[in-house]
């Protein structure tokens, strides 16, 4: 069976990367003009949709016809993007309602920003697939580390609709850590400060031989360097009102230009000692204004300085002071500017210990890679990443909506995952068969301060005098950090059907009808390509089976199941014979149910094998015995840090 | 196949004191099986199974590894149930007319009583605007002082571990009564002082 690759995305606000662990090493995988970064712009021309650097250039000339940010309004509806209306040119559709996806108008059209995120990723699966001449449908992707399940939810939507299968999202600040490499014999408490385009994020991580534990996170979702450049172009917007009577909001294209000029102003000024903004106005006058460096910090100090408090409440979080932290690892395009670097060094006092942060991988590149090595240990791991392991947590505390508006925590912030918790409900009336649950993440104590994310309608419930059944609700917060949710009436043992009504999200229906058509492949190639895969699921599940059945669990299968398995295995080796890749996938699924008991079992004794007869300390050692390999792609040494 | 609790899926007795040091090292050595990145290229019903058994562990483990969050779990394995003591409940119970078991300490009545009255005045002098540093003073110092009582009670929160272990070794159910009912007591005075200090904060605010 060929092993297929699973390459590493960094989708961010401004650039988004492909990359992928070329033998020992993460790589960038870079687009046919032999760029690294694509920057996240998409353009819609009738039917012709381009990105990148070619969408960047309609954005100069036919604003209307290109989006940039959108990743600002992912899981998002109407009511949470009113600031972002007010900076960014996003045209939405009309008619939207509270709590609904948002549609956003382009090139005469209308998309949802799941689409809109779908493109860019299609863009960088092609660039993959241009770079290793062969199909790539997976893909590990990273987020922030403060998405909400809304936001990560229509991260994997886009995935689903760029015909890519995400297997993990990863946060971005645990990718960088894992990127860094830091070597696996050094153990330490590292802090990763990510500042984006559109998003900061920080996140204290354990580190011991290989283990990359995190600790506590925070953040904010609508901070980055987006909101320094609208501060300038503020003051930009200021001055030509005011000295040159236009009003340059007014204009898309004018915008777009002095857009452009303050954002390269921005990118100088963190090495020269000053920069200049220039445009040309539609009338012929020209605005040159003259920016130091100085005036630049105090302009975006007030952006920055928001940062300080994330940081303070992670290390609170975590229980450390900040001097506890041996290494801090900067991210992002904006961790480039100086008084970015000046605040890091102050609330981390890092000078002041003689130490500096760590910046020898490119704060652009750094999340792709970091997501690459992520990938490759999803893939079965090669022998550089076959010690590693990632322990994340979920950031925001979940919860239900109790009596009188209140929020009843089920699972804390900074909680491990994979998480879960058990809640039990019942019914108010008498023969109630519906039961809804309304779900919330965040800190605040009123539902109605916290962010909505479902309402689960339990049905099916068998009538009963109010207060009887015992319904048990099991959520569980999987690796990715997205809810899933299970329902049982413990009286009768029946199952409860959940429907799930996704606040700000797609359906899986609507999902359905969004995927893209495959670019260049033909309707053969992709039938063609289905087969191979449902053929080659089919060989991974057989040879499970096949070695279970040496295994000592398998002889406490009842005669009925090993009939009923043997039964399964037999159509499935017909059906993979055969052409029909939806026939395979059924059989693969009844081959799976047949056997589900069985992994179950074989779980169970894995973990009372490992721990049989062995005090604790003994099964520690024994199973955790470290890696000895020496670490391979860490260009970046710990060295102390010299004194200048 | 029932769920183990969780000191059976770390092999360990009902005990209180835990070593945590040992504790973490089975934890990630645990988790290195069990996590679903290992499970990433395996068949569906393994990785949700490993999904399953990977919440568990992470849970076990937070809740085993913090003190009083091992203590009430305990004490609930035990079948006690403790007054849900958040502002939350209170606030709920307030709005749907419920009664709410008073667990206020009756040693701590007092200070509660002055407390609240000082807390009392700090809001309204909020309202008018005035400004009395004497009042923040007193404020401060009582605040001062119920965190002493917070960390003193840690110590003795430990020596009340000490006696659960010790009953539970010469399976004594008297001494086993008496150490978890000692231990709710302790918990819920502790819930009780942290609510007030959480008031003070805010008034200070």
């Amino acid at each position: 069976m060929a092993q297929e690759r699973i390459v590493g995305i960094d989708l961010g606000t401004t650039n988004s990367l492909v990359a992928f662990m070329q033998g020992a090493e993460p790589v960038v995988i870079p687009g046919e003009d032999g760029v690294n970064l694509v920057p996240s712009v998409v353009a819609v021309r009738g039917d012709e949709i381009s990105v990148g650097n070619a969408a960047r250039a309609t954005l100069l000339q036919s604003p209307a016809d290109a989006v940039y940010s959108a990743k600002r309004l992912m899981g998002r509806d109407l009511t949470d993007v009113q600031e972002e209306l007010k900076l960014f040119p996003f045209q939405l559709a009309d008619g939207l309602k509270a709590g609904e996806v948002l549609r956003l108008k382009l090139g005469g059209r209308e998309f949802t920003p799941p689409e809109i995120s779908a493109h860019i990723l299609q863009q960088l699966k092609k660039n993959a697939e241009r770079f290793f001449g062969a199909p790539v449908t997976k893909a590990v992707v990273t987020v922030p580390a403060y998405f909400n399940d809304a936001q990560r939810q229509a991260t994997k939507d886009a995935g689903r609709i760029a015909g890519l299968e995400i297997v993990r999202l990863v946060n971005e600040p645990t990718a960088a850590a894992l990127a860094y490499g830091l070597d696996k014999k050094r153990d330490g408490l590292i802090a990763v400060y990510d500042f984006g385009g559109g998003t900061f994020d920080v996140s204290i991580l354990k580190l011991h031989e290989g283990i990359f534990e995190v600790i506590a996170t925070n953040g904010d979702t609508h901070l980055g360097g987006d909101d320094i450049d609208n501060f300038l172009l503020g003051i930009a917007f200021a001055d030509i009102a005011g000295d040159l009577k236009v009003d340059v909001r007014a204009d898309g294209k004018i915008l777009q230009a002095l857009r452009k000029s303050v954002i390269e102003a921005k990118i100088a000024l963190s090495t020269e000692p000053s920069a200049k903004l220039a445009v040309t106005l539609p009338d012929g006058q020209k605005y040159l204004r003259e920016i130091t460096r100085e005036q630049f910090e105090q302009l975006a100090a007030p952006v920055i300085a928001r940062t300080s408090a994330p940081c303070r409440q992670a290390l609170k979080d975590a229980g450390l002071a900040a001097d506890k932290i041996d290494e801090v690892v900067l991210v992002g395009g904006s961790t480039r500017i100086p008084a970015v670097r000046a605040l890091v060094d102050d609330v981390f006092a890092l000078s002041a210990r003689g130490k500096e942060p760590h910046t020898e991988l490119n704060p652009d590149e750094v999340v792709a890679l970091g997501a690459a090595v992520q990938a490759d240990i999803l893939a079965g791991g090669s022998a550089v990443t076959e010690e590693l392991l990632l322990l994340d947590v979920t950031p925001l505390s979940l919860g239900i909506e109790a009596l009188g508006g209140v929020v009843a925590k089920i699972i804390a912030r900074n909680s491990t995952i994979p998480a879960s918790a058990t809640e039990h409900f019942t019914t108010g009336v008498d023969g109630q068969t519906n039961v809804a649950i309304h779900v919330v993440q965040g800190e605040r104590e009123l539902a109605a301060d916290c962010r909505s994310l479902a309402r689960f309608d339990l049905k099916n419930i068998p009538p009963m005098t109010a207060g009887i059944p015992r319904i048990e609700v099991k959520f569980l917060i999987d690796a990715n950090g997205i809810l899933h949710v299970s329902a049982r009436e413990q009286r009768s043992g029946q199952e409860a059907e959940i429907d799930v009504k996704p606040t700000y999200g797609l359906t899986d229906e609507q999902v359905e009808t969004m995927i893209l058509a495959s670019f260049d492949h033909a309707e053969e190639d992709i039938t063609n390509r289905q087969l191979i895969e449902a053929r080659n699921e089919a060989e991974t599940i057989i040879a499970a089976v096949e070695k279970g059945s040496g295994h000592p669990a398998w002889q406490q299968l009842t005669p009925e199941e090993f009939d009923a398995i043997a039964d399964a295995r037999q159509k499935l080796d017909a059906a993979k014979k055969g052409t029909d890749h939806k026939a395979i996938r059924d059989a693969i699924s009844v081959l799976d149910q047949a056997t589900r008991r069985f992994a179950e079992l074989m779980m169970d004794s894995a973990v009372s094998s490992a721990l049989k007869g062995q005090t604790m300390t003994a099964a520690g050692d024994t199973l955790g015995a470290g890696p000895t390999a020496p670490h391979p792609f860490a260009p970046a040494q710990f060295e102390e840090s010299k004194k200048k | 196949m029932s769920t183990p609790n969780y000191f059976e899926f770390f092999s360990l007795p009902r005990k209180l004191n835990v070593d945590t040091a040992a504790l973490e090292k089975a934890f990630y050595a645990q988790s290195r099986k069990l996590h679903p990145d290992r499970f990433a290229s395996k068949p569906v019903a393994e990785q949700e199974a490993a999904l399953v058994q990977a919440s568990q562990l992470n849970d076990a483990y937070r809740t085993l590894k913090e003190p009083i969050a091992r203590t009430e779990y305990l004490l609930s394995l035990e079948g006690v149930q403790m007054e849900e003591q958040s502002r939350a409940a209170t606030d709920a119970a307030r709005a749907s007319n419920t009664e709410k078991k008073q667990v206020a300490p009756p040693e701590l009545l007092e200070e509660a009583f002055e407390l609240n009255m000082q807390l009392e005045e700090m809001r309204m002098n909020k309202k008018t605007g005035e400004d009395d540093p004497q009042l923040a003073k007193d404020l401060n110092a009582a605040k001062a002082n119920f965190e002493g009582m917070l960390a003193a009670s840690q110590a003795e929160l430990e020596s009340l571990w000490n006696a659960w272990d010790a009953a539970l070794d010469a399976d004594n159910s008297v001494a086993k009564t008496a150490a978890k009912d000692r231990m709710v007591a302790l918990l819920n005075r502790r819930s009780y002082i942290r609510n007030l200090v959480r008031d003070v904060n805010e008034a200070l605010e």
